[in-house]
């Protein structure tokens, strides 16, 4: 997936530092974790750890790099038996939107993926559901559908293997794959 | 001229290393307390040969879940023929079948020679000549595992079948995976492809010589059909969205599959020759893993319209489908027994996933399996036992239970994980 690099208004180069600057990586996964595992008694999503989304780091030396760089974060985490996105991970899907919007000629494809658990087909099913909630957040963000291809992967490329929900966790994933 | 003896180094190593790879071996988990004691004798002269008659015999059967082979320290005396039998001496064993035999070799092939004998009755059942060349002595001890089973039972003995399955090796953007055939015993594994991609949902055509089968070689999934003596193969499918999950018809014409060009996974069926396809399922749900009846009249599917995965059949004169599964709050992947009253599926409990049946008439569910991680059943053609897949630790491997549930069996593999296996329909 090329991009070609061209000169951005100033209005969205700050908006996507700002953005590059929320997304830190290690820290968000880790706050999803733990977000994830009062699942199965319901308690809901809101719990996720905002370490890398509100701290106010703002924007670090490393991350202003470049503006024009695809987003950092490249994937988002979801619920079991869930395809809805959580609140926590709308500011990586806004940077991709931005993103691609500015760039009408790259194309992205996001791969949606299962936890183990269950069959392997209906899990592909599972992993494109999540992967088509993520292509309509990018629509309505005004992200054109031609830009965006969809390929579910189910249970078959696991990121973590192990039969816990923290495992779980991390699987149950839409990566960004530009 | 390098470069060519590199190649070739590099192709004699694949070639060596898919041949050495990993054999499936057998461990029972759970012996039936109704397997009926036999003693398979060793044949006489058979210590000559390169494959063990005897021992695949004993294996056969033992595998069935039906018979307990009696330990060979435990034989008393070794005939090897009716006429050197002393029938109370096998009595005393509490055996109820003897089988007794010799083996000679003439010219380049080999002569085996067997009996089985009543104990009980005191009187032989069977007894025939079977003539095997070297490579195919494991062919023949088959054959005579499925006369001896049949004999016995009534039922025709699936010992002359091969399994189909996936094996993944390696980790995180590293694994290979390859589509494996091996006997239904194990051995004799074949790769047929190997991949970078995952591979997934191997299904055997009627005739037994083609695989269809799930491939992401392209980037995203897409339905194969190969040829597995020649290695030919073609791709049948590759719309947008998911191809998934083929499923032949009982007359080897169609194939019925998962597509998700249409917004979200349906069944379809594809007319193999013609690859004209038709629509069955238009519902908003996630509509996967199609099974054909074996009259070839409906198909069952797995479906998530009602909230959760459950199992519905459709009736191809009506073009209906109607919810068949209604205990727990999942099942999916639904199978036939041969003759079409009975399901096997996966389903959830609270402890995990399992394999289990389902009577079609009475809609009564028993669970099968008390492993957590069950998936992927498939059934022997003569319905008697069904393999699946499992998980010891976090190592995939293939578990083997009778249709009654009553005697199970693991087969480790010593290399990778190993899933998805298929069953093949009688091959002989």
């Amino acid at each position: 997936m090329q991009f070609k690099p061209y000169a951005q208004g100033l209005a969205v180069a700050v908006s996507l530092a700002v953005l590059a600057g929320c997304s830190s990586t290690g820290g968000t996964q880790d706050g999803s974790m733990d977000g994830t595992s009062g699942m199965g008694a319901g308690t809901g999503s809101g719990t996720a750890s905002g370490q890398g989304m509100e701290s106010g780091q703002g924007v670090s030396g490393s991350e202003m790099g470049d503006r024009n760089a695809i987003p950092e974060q490249r994937t988002i985490y979801f619920a079991f038996d869930r395809d809805t996105i959580r609140p926590e991970f709308e500011p990586i899907l806004e940077a991709h939107a931005q993103y691609l919007k500015s760039h009408p000629n790259t194309q992205v494809v996001l791969e949606g993926h299962a936890d183990e658990r269950g069959t392997r087909e209906y899990n592909l099913g599972l992993g494109e559901r999540r992967a088509q909630a993520v292509e309509q957040y990018l629509n309505v963000e005004g992200v054109s559908s031609s830009q965006v291809e969809i390929v579910s992967y189910g249970e078959e490329r696991p990121a973590v293997r192990g039969h816990n929900e923290k495992s779980y966790a991390q699987n149950r994933r839409v990566v960004f794959d530009y | 001229m390098k470069r060519l003896n590199l190649w070739a180094a590099a192709l004699l190593l694949m070639l060596c290393t898919s041949i050495a790879h990993a054999e499936l071996t057998i461990e029972i988990t759970q012996g039936s307390d109704q397997a009926i004691p036999i003693a398979i004798v060793p044949m006489e002269g058979g210590d000559a040969l390169p494959e063990k008659v005897s021992r695949i015999i004993a294996n056969d059967l033992e595998r069935s879940g039906r018979f307990d082979p009696l330990p060979r320290e435990s034989l008393i005396s070794q005939p090897s023929s009716s006429d050197d039998v002393y029938y109370q001496d096998w009595q005393q064993l509490g055996s109820d079948y003897l089988v007794v035999g010799k083996v000679e070799q003439q010219n380049d092939q080999y002569r085996i020679q067997y009996e089985l004998l009543n104990v009980n009755g005191e009187d032989r059942m069977l007894g025939e000549i079977v003539t095997s060349s070297p490579g195919q002595l494991r062919e023949g001890a088959h054959y005579i595992s499925n006369q001896i089973f049949e004999a016995i039972t009534g039922i025709r003995g699936a010992f002359s079948t091969s399994i189909a399955y996936v094996r993944a090796n390696g980790v995180g953007d590293n694994i290979k995976y390859t589509l494996n055939v091996a006997d239904a015993d194990g051995h004799n594994n074949q790769v047929i492809l190997s991949s970078d991609e995952p591979i997934l949902s191997p299904a055997w055509s009627p005739d037994g010589q083609k695989l269809a089968y799930v491939s992401f070689e392209t980037g995203r999934s897409a339905i194969y059909v190969q040829n597995i003596a020649t290695g030919q193969r073609v791709r049948l499918t590759s719309f947008e969205g998911i191809n998934g999950a083929p499923a032949w018809s009982p007359d080897g014409r169609k194939l019925a599959m998962s597509l998700s060009k249409d917004g979200q996974p349906e069944i379809y069926v594809m007319d193999v020759a013609s690859r004209d396809i038709k629509r069955l399922t238009h519902s908003e749900a996630i509509d996967t893993e199609p099974e054909w009846a074996p009259n070839g009249r409906s198909l069952i599917f797995t479906s998530d319209r009602s909230g959760n995965p459950q199992i519905y059949r459709y009736n191809l004169s009506s073009d209906q489908s109607q919810r068949i599964t209604f205990t727990g709050s999942y099942n999916s992947r639904g199978r036939f027994s041969p003759d079409g009253d009975t399901i096997f599926m996966v389903t959830r409990d609270d402890q995990g996933f399992h394999i289990a049946r389902q009577n079609l008439e009475t809609d009564r569910m028993t669970i099968l399996t008390d492993s957590n991680w069950d998936e992927s059943p498939s059934v022997a053609p003569n319905g008697t036992m069904v393999i699946f897949a499992t998980q010891e630790g976090t190592r995939g491997v293939l578990g083997l239970v009778s249709a009654d549930g009553s005697a199970s069996f693991r087969l480790p593999s010593p290399d990778g994980d190993v899933r998805s296996p298929a069953w093949s329909p009688f091959l002989d």
